[in-house]
């Protein structure tokens, strides 16, 4: 009488809790329902104006615009766009039928909500010459300027810029949950580290196949070859480029190679007074054996430039400069002996008593910029310059700027961050002797009107012209010298299909990759 | 056992106070501008320049000076107030409650484990003597000269690549705890065997251990009823010791596992100058310290009530 009872509640809960756990595992995310990516860079915060990149990738987040392979604008929540003849008027139509992740309908007060509070925040909208952002009836947005300014659409386009429910922020305009408009929502929010999405069932575009993503901040290089190998891991971005023969070697990895709008370039302080002439300048491009760095340090031969901008921007590139270009104008023992520098008896660089010594600062949040760092310094010294390298904090580089205290800064810039380089080329070259990343104490006028000139550009046989003189007369000056470009490697396990690589690192294209079925 | 009790909890006050008006000095005396700092990790490197700097500046009202900076903290603290994350904006409790949780986890896991290897080892060691003693000295003098990290990487090579049992980084799942807290043992285990064996080896030699086995006790009685308190003491002390050090200072196999713990978070908000988060665990580890130590000594005290007249 006692014992049936007993056996029957136990078998009874154990049906009940083997129930839950089917539902458990059926509804969260596993590895045979999830794709995993694993990448360097940790995550803090919910707010697109900080960590926006990340949401931007996982296609949490949408912007009005949005932008191809090639950096050219291509409608998202906008599903049109149209400027007026004076060039200050944008008006935006916005899709229809759009749903935030909090089930609320997109409309034009909340992009204009939105696009407002970004403006408030730190990012390339603040700097905009912005009159208003209004909407005009039920379906547009329209931006006044009070100047032309032809960057807007890559600006609205940047992850700052993204488009929130109204019911995303609080009263101080901080982001409480990321209502955004993407294929997927947040399904887990654990930072520095973790970030999981789940596929939102109303988006207006193409649905994703795969439930779930979750990103991983991996820190170190060598555990995300491992994540790779192990297939613990379906795509790993920012490999080693080291590690890429044994990777060749798994079966289930596929291997890819994108260049990146990225260029390893040493910022000069042209004011400092052994840098103040150009020749100077042109004697430390030239000590530079870039193929050696491109092929010994950075082991990715071919990545050495000598220009700022890759070849796939093709308006700042310049077809006529190879690497002889720049040994025509001399080697740089003739060019520092021209300007009064002469080897004293330990072979090092000396005029007037005075020895030819630089700081090279960089920062630690790229590894390779370090043994760039000190692969320059080794090569500078044989020329007979002395280099102290510092290795920092990023935020040096433009408090040394502001404060003048740079002699040198190794740095890696992302000139695809604003997707049109006009952006970046003009905070870096725009005005006042340069920028916080730029040109630091030089000026040229004509350069800076150029620059001008092409924000109120949009002919483009005209912006071709423009922008191809601008990019001559950088390299002609050499206020920055550009050393290696980047290459993204990445591993895709085979039983993702459908990935496809975003140079501009918007999107990781979440929702077209499907799993490869057994 | 009271006194003790009143003597900690004034010691936590001190600590709680002591700690982070240290953290506050120490911050404010590094070298660099903080609002430069704070845009950095906030925006990140591609993002941050003077603009941000200077708008970081404003709404933290960094300009404000040191002395009505630390008013602000310490009238908080007495509210038991941590503050919100100069980076994320995030309440520090969240942050420290992420951070701390799981590196409470790894230090707990991996103690025990560490416990369960070193114990039987450094007994053994004490008991047999030679050769084993020489194999066991030399195995864990290799371990511990080995950097924590190429363990950890040798570990992910064979369990998680070769016999793919366990995952290679990550969190979230069991699974994930196994390979750090593996590695972390190990190396602690390195250690605390040679304390285990030293403690035993001294306890087997003295001259009470050799009478009871004299007076007619089993090897085995002996070692239950006078080994184990006397062997035990010093070994309790060592692996509380070993737990502090460890929730503080395991940010190698933090990063090499993708963990989230304190030590590598505190580390992170060291480079971005984010004092209320720095002052927020500093505080939170001080408390522990002190805990744990109690801990310790209630533990000690227990294995051998002699103490208490000196606690």
């Amino acid at each position: 009488m006692r014992v049936m009872p007993f056996f029957k509640r136990i078998f009874f809960c154990v049906s009940i809790l083997s129930g839950l756990l089917v539902i458990t595992a059926c509804s969260g995310p596993t590895s045979s329902n999830t794709v995993s990516i694993s990448a360097a860079f940790e995550f803090t915060s919910l707010d697109p104006a900080k960590n926006g990149f990340v949401f931007s990738r996982m296609q949490v987040l949408e912007t009005l615009l949005d932008v191809d392979e090639k950096g050219l604008l291509i409608p998202a929540l906008a599903k049109d766009w149209h400027i007026s003849e004076d060039a200050k008027t944008w008006t935006f139509d916005l899709r229809d039928g759009v749903y935030f992740h909090d089930g609320v309908l997109m409309n034009t007060d909340a992009v204009v909500n939105s696009l407002l509070i970004a403006q408030s925040k730190h990012g390339a909208l603040r700097n905009a010459p912005i009159e208003s952002i209004q909407a005009a009836g039920d379906h547009s947005v329209v931006i006044s300027l009070s100047r032309p300014y032809t960057l807007l659409g890559a600006v609205l386009a940047n992850y700052a810029n993204g488009i929130l429910s109204p019911a995303a922020y609080d009263k101080d305009k901080e982001v409480l949950a990321l209502s955004g408009t993407g294929p997927y929502k947040v399904f887990q929010f654990a930072p520095p580290h973790k970030l999981v999405v789940e596929k939102f069932d109303e988006y207006w575009g193409k649905k994703a196949s795969i439930p779930y993503a979750s990103y991983l901040t991996g820190h170190r290089a060598e555990s995300r070859v491992l994540q790779a190998r192990s297939g613990q891991v379906d795509i790993v971005f920012g490999l080693d480029p080291a590690s890429l023969p044994s990777l060749q070697r798994v079966d289930a990895l596929n291997l890819y190679s994108n260049p990146i709008p990225r260029t390893i370039v040493l910022k000069l302080n042209s004011g400092h007074r052994f840098l103040d002439d150009v020749r100077a300048r042109k004697a430390l491009s030239l000590a530079i054996d870039r193929q050696g760095i491109a092929k010994g340090v950075l082991r990715i031969p071919g990545s050495q430039t000598e220009q700022l901008l890759p070849a796939s921007m093709s308006n700042w590139y310049l077809d006529n400069v190879t690497s002889e270009t720049e040994v025509e104008a001399g080697t740089p023992e003739s060019l520092l002996a021209s300007l009064g520098w002469k080897k004293n008896s330990q072979g090092m660089l000396e005029r007037n008593g005075e020895l030819f010594e630089l700081t090279l600062i960089t920062y630690a949040d790229r590894p390779e910029l370090t043994t760039v760092a000190t692969a320059i310094q080794a090569q500078w010294e044989a020329i007979g310059i002395t280099t102290k390298v510092e290795v920092t904090n990023s935020s040096a580089i433009p408090m040394g700027h502001q404060d003048g205290s740079l002699d040198v800064a190794l740095i890696a810039r992302n000139y695809g961050f604003i997707a049109d380089p006009l952006g970046v080329m003009l905070s870096d070259f725009g005005s006042n002797g340069g920028g916080d990343w730029g040109a630091m104490n030089w000026n040229n006028s004509a350069l800076s009107a150029d620059l001008l000139a092409l924000e109120q550009t949009s002919d483009p046989v005209k912006y071709k012209e423009i922008s191809q003189r601008s990019a001559q007369i950088i390299y002609d000056e050499r206020p920055m010298i550009p050393v290696s470009s980047y290459i993204q490697q990445t591993s895709v396990n085979t039983r993702i299909k459908g990935f496809r690589f975003d140079p501009f690192e918007r999107s990781f294209y979440l929702n077209e990759m499907e799993f490869v079925k057994p | 056992m009271k006194a003790m009790l009143l003597k900690r909890a004034f010691q936590l006050i001190t600590v709680v106070w002591g700690v982070g008006t240290l953290t506050f000095i120490l911050m404010r005396s590094l070298p660099g501008d903080m609002a430069y700092r704070i845009a950095a990790s906030r925006y990140g490197q591609d993002n941050v320049d003077s603009h941000a700097a200077a708008l970081v500046r404003e709404e933290l009202k960094l300009d404000q000076g040191a002395l009505t900076a630390y008013w602000h903290w310490l009238t908080d603290l007495l509210q038991f107030k941590l503050g919100d994350s100069l980076v994320s904006g995030l309440p520090v409790t969240d942050a420290l409650e992420h951070m701390l949780g799981h590196s409470l986890l790894l230090a707990v896991a991996g103690l025990m484990l560490s416990v369960l290897i070193a114990v039987p080892l450094g007994l053994l060691s004490a008991w047999r003597g030679n050769p084993l003693d020489s194999v066991l000295m030399g195995l864990s003098s290799v371990i511990r000269a080995m950097p924590v990290f190429v363990l950890g990487v040798l570990f992910i090579l064979l369990f998680a690549l070769h016999w793919n049992w366990f995952p290679v980084a990550g969190f979230g799942t069991s699974a994930h705890l196994v390979l750090p807290a593996i590695t972390l043992a190990l190396s602690l285990a390195a250690v605390s065997n040679r304390v285990v064996r030293d403690s035993a080896k001294r306890t087997f030699q003295a001259a009470f251990y050799q009478f009871s086995r004299v007076k007619g006790l089993s090897a085995w009685q002996t070692f239950r009823q006078h080994g184990m308190r006397n062997i035990a003491v010093p070994v309790v002390a060592f692996f509380g010791i070993q737990l502090v050090s460890m929730i503080e200072g395991i940010v190698m196999i933090e990063s090499l596992f993708s963990w989230p713990g304190i030590g590598h978070g505190l580390a992170h908000a060291i480079f971005a100058r984010d004092i209320p988060v720095i002052q927020g665990a500093a505080l939170v580890m001080g408390v522990l310290f002190v805990l744990l130590n109690t801990l310790v000594d209630i533990i000690c005290l227990w294995i051998d009530p002699r103490g208490a007249k000196t606690l």
